[in-house]
């Protein structure tokens, strides 16, 4: 499951970011690494963006980001 | 710098500020430098240059603003700058002596990852942990005394809005960068430092120098190339092939780049914090996320936005409208006070005219730009700016951009100076260049004059549906015709010429406060006297150069001998008061100002302007314009609405006349062909200079602004050309189908 997938309220921990890339490092600069949680709060008003709560505070991700992260949902 | 020179006892330090977005960074440089600030461009790049300094015991320091970031590894040539700076790589810079590092104290462990690449380039480092009002209210506290024991470095709790705890941050600045400490540096596992340290000694074998370890260490984790591709000294093929073999032993030993960069960070933040952060509620809920739910809203949250936006139109109109007013009257006063204490001559003309003009030119968009700067900043302040592009993503998405590209292209529709200004959000240098682009096809308020003065004039009311009138439907039209225009570019320049990956939209949506007044006028202050600076001496020459075409060869014996004679009589018969009663002396003074305003025209159309109008007929004729049309259009070319004046004094109207003038209306709708005698304006000419001026550049300071923001004249030329030839067309194709539809 990838965190594209969460349903609005849904928490769950980070297993991996895929990708190499700038947008997957990015990723894990914002502070998502294994094990992280996370917890989707919000979409826009057009189902994208999204909005998580990650180590106390909000990020938004397009769905096409969020797909990079490998979850479990808890 | 300047102080430590004439004094010659003050030591001056060089200091780099750095922080993560949305840590109140400008907030305490402010706080720290007051108004002793220097804005500037890093050569090459978009990124702006803010310097600043102020005195702390016998210490001079100056404190270099760097971008907020959110990390230090480099990706894009705008990102390198940060790190050239604090490296000391940076021409013309001084290489800094020590960094001051502002941290959010309700948002630690992410701001902790910066601070810990900050360490380990080796410089004193204070970190200035702000916003302890905020976690306090979150029920966070923290231990910043023990932090500072396990960091090694000083940490200086703050309050930069309320300008707490600067005293001690200004101490432990000034007495932390007396020699180096050794700091707590993440540990990274021992595979990747042993790879570092091989990989720094090969790249000196070939070089013949020692690269800092910092970027060897960065050139491995650089997974996108950009480093590797960017000429660092000391990076050839050999070093490539060594790379690729040090991330394959790395991958196997269970520690594969770039991952193993934020793994290791983030672990190191989790020991450092161990103990030192504690929350007293365990509540997920802040009463900044209730607002946000509410501000995001489907429903609600795009008809707050909406209305947000709505809102700051009317703002510009209310309080730019009326300043533009008071501009207006003191710049007719300040003509006449000069006109009337010259004589008749070239430097009456050039002052009144010239100067006066241009200056007016440039000062007439500063009450926009201010109240624009002002709603801007205030969005910026309050947290809403990146609640805007998570709103209008999605759509912005569509024609190739990024949510946070609306905005600017929105205040474009007022102005396309603070616009391409407020493009400075946008991280992505082609997205950013995009929307700089296009932002001037936008219908700006300087064409509202020209539209008016067209669609009243020529447009016949008609009305359908008792709703729809065909003037306001041509109007809309010339406001659509801008802004489709502009998506099309956009998506076509994404295409092609800035073609690349999409970039991500992994924004931060920080907490909602209240924002911070001296922020805002002092942002709002600085890019408005930023402008003036940088717009004004350029747009003052332009316009003094437009003035010197439109008055000179001046010569009197261009002017019909009979008009001349005429007037000297008028003149004598006014001057020998006696023996005139009150109606003779009315008709005459009538009489004169007619004729003055016909020898004005008659100067303007035998000057070189007047002369390059005429050449360019020929080009302008598929347009549907006779020369004097081409000169005005030539004339405005420092600023569109001056159009509306030239059309005046070619049409023997004087220099005195705005949209509104009846005389003008009617002096347009009876111009003629001078060859044929045929009526030269119709709907198809109209219609053809309404879309001129819809895609045309013809604005200085929007170019002038374009090639500050973007370090080059490049992309203002590139724009300048691009535009005039999509009016060009625009212009031919709408007069030929108005004329083939019999208009």
């Amino acid at each position: 499951m990838n965190a594209g997938e969460m349903s609005v309220g849904e928490q769950a921990s980070v297993v991996r970011v895929t990708g190499d890339d700038a947008i997957s490092c990015r990723l894990m600069e914002m502070g998502i690494v294994p094990a992280t949680e996370l917890e989707l709060i919000g979409m826009a008003p057009w189902g994208d963006p999204l909005e998580f709560a990650i180590r106390g505070y909000r990020l938004s991700l397009r769905r096409a980001e969020a797909a990079r992260i490998e979850i479990v949902a808890k | 710098m300047v102080q430590a020179a004439r004094s010659g006892s003050i030591d001056t330090v060089t200091i780099a500020l750095i922080g993560n977005p949305n840590t109140g960074k400008s907030t305490l440089f402010s706080a720290l430098c007051g108004v002793h600030q220097h804005t500037g461009n890093y050569p090459g790049v978009t990124v702006e240059r803010k310097t600043g300094d102020f005195r702390w015991g016998d210490r001079s320091i100056e404190l270099i603003d760097l971008p907020g970031t959110y990390s230090l590894a480099p990706r894009s040539p705008d990102e390198m700058i940060t790190v050239d700076v604090l490296l000391g790589r940076q021409k013309g810079t001084a290489p800094p002596r020590s960094v001051l590092c502002i941290v959010d104290a309700s948002n630690l462990e992410r701001n902790l990852y910066l601070v810990s690449q900050v360490l380990e380039l080796g410089l004193p480092t204070v970190v200035a942990l702000n916003m302890m009002d905020v976690a306090a209210a979150r029920g966070i506290t923290i231990d910043a005394g023990e932090l500072a024991r396990r960091l090694r470095i000083p940490v200086v709790p703050i309050q930069a809005n309320r300008r707490r705890g600067l005293d001690d941050l200004k101490t432990a600045l000034a007495s932390g960068t007396r020699g180096l400490v050794e700091h707590s540096v993440p540990a990274f596992p021992a595979p990747f430092e042993q790879a570092v340290t091989e990989l720094a000694s090969r790249s000196a074998a070939i070089s013949g120098q020692e690269p800092p370890r910092f970027l060897v260490q960065r050139l491995l984790l650089d997974t996108t190339v950009y480093l590797s591709e960017s000429g660092m000294p000391g990076i050839n093929g050999v070093l490539a092939n060594d790379l690729q073999q040090a991330r394959e032993r790395l991958a196997t030993a269970g520690c594969a780049v770039p991952g193993v960069e934020a793994i290791s960070r983030y672990n190191w933040v989790g020991e450092v914090l161990k103990g030192v952060v504690s929350r007293s509620n365990e509540s997920r809920v802040t009463a900044s996320d209730r607002i946000d739910r509410l501000l995001t809203h489907r429903y609600y949250g795009t008809a707050f936005f909406v209305a947000t936006m709505a809102l700051m139109f009317q703002l510009v109109y209310l309080i730019a409208e009326p300043a533009n007013g008071l501009l207006d009257a003191a710049k007719s006063w300040l003509a006449s006070v000069v006109g009337g204490m010259l004589a008749e001559g070239p430097l009456r003309s050039l002052l009144v005219t010239g100067v006066i003009e241009g200056v007016g030119s440039v000062l007439v968009f500063l009450p926009q730009i201010f109240v624009l700067f002002f709603c801007i900043a205030v969005l910026e302040d309050c947290g809403y700016m990146a609640r805007a592009a998570y709103l209008m993503d999605r759509l912005m998405f569509r024609i190739g951009l990024n949510g946070k590209s609306f905005i600017p292209l929105l205040s474009s529709f007022a102005c396309a100076i603070p616009g391409i200004m407020a493009t400075r959000v946008i991280e992505n240098r082609r997205d950013r260049l995009v929307t700089m682009l296009v932002a001037p096809l936008m219908s700006c308020s300087a064409r509202m004059p020209i539209y008016s003065l067209l669609i009243a004039t020529f447009i016949p009311e008609r009305v359908w549906l008792r709703v729809f009138g065909l003037r306001g439907l041509v109007w809309f039209a010339a406001y659509a015709v801008g802004s489709c225009t502009a998506i099309v570019v956009a998506m076509l320049l994404k295409r092609t010429l800035l073609r690349g990956d999409t970039p991500p939209f992994v924004m931060e949506l920080p907490s909602y406060k209240y924002p911070e007044w001296r922020v805002v006028l002092l942002r709002m202050g600085q890019r408005g006297w930023e402008f003036v600076r940088r717009a004004g001496t350029l747009i003052l020459a332009v316009s003094i150069l437009v003035w010197a075409a439109a008055y000179y060869p001046h010569r009197e014996s261009d002017i019909p001998g009979e008009w001349r004679a005429r007037h000297a009589q008028i003149q004598a018969a006014l001057d020998d008061a006696s023996g005139l009663s009150e109606t003779d002396r009315a008709a005459f003074s009538e009489e004169l100002s007619h004729l003055d305003r016909q020898i004005q025209g008659e100067y303007l159309r035998r000057s070189w302007l007047g002369m390059a109008g005429r050449g360019l007929e020929p080009f302008v004729k598929p347009l549907g314009w006779d020369w004097r049309i081409g000169c005005a259009v030539v004339a405005s070319f420092p600023a569109r609405e001056v159009v509306v004046a030239t059309l005046g004094v070619i049409y023997n109207l004087g220099t005195e006349t705005s949209d509104q003038d009846e005389q003008l209306h009617a002096a347009l709708r009876n111009a003629t062909w001078e060859d044929s005698g045929k009526p030269v304006f119709g709907i198809p000419v109209a219609l053809s200079l309404i879309v001129f001026f819809a895609l045309c550049a013809q604005c200085g300071s929007t170019l002038v602004v374009m090639r500050r923001e973007t370090g080059s004249w490049r992309w203002p030329i590139f724009t300048f050309t691009y535009m005039t030839s999509l009016a060009y067309f625009g212009a031919f194709l709408s007069y030929q189908i108005a004329c083939w539809c019999g208009w």
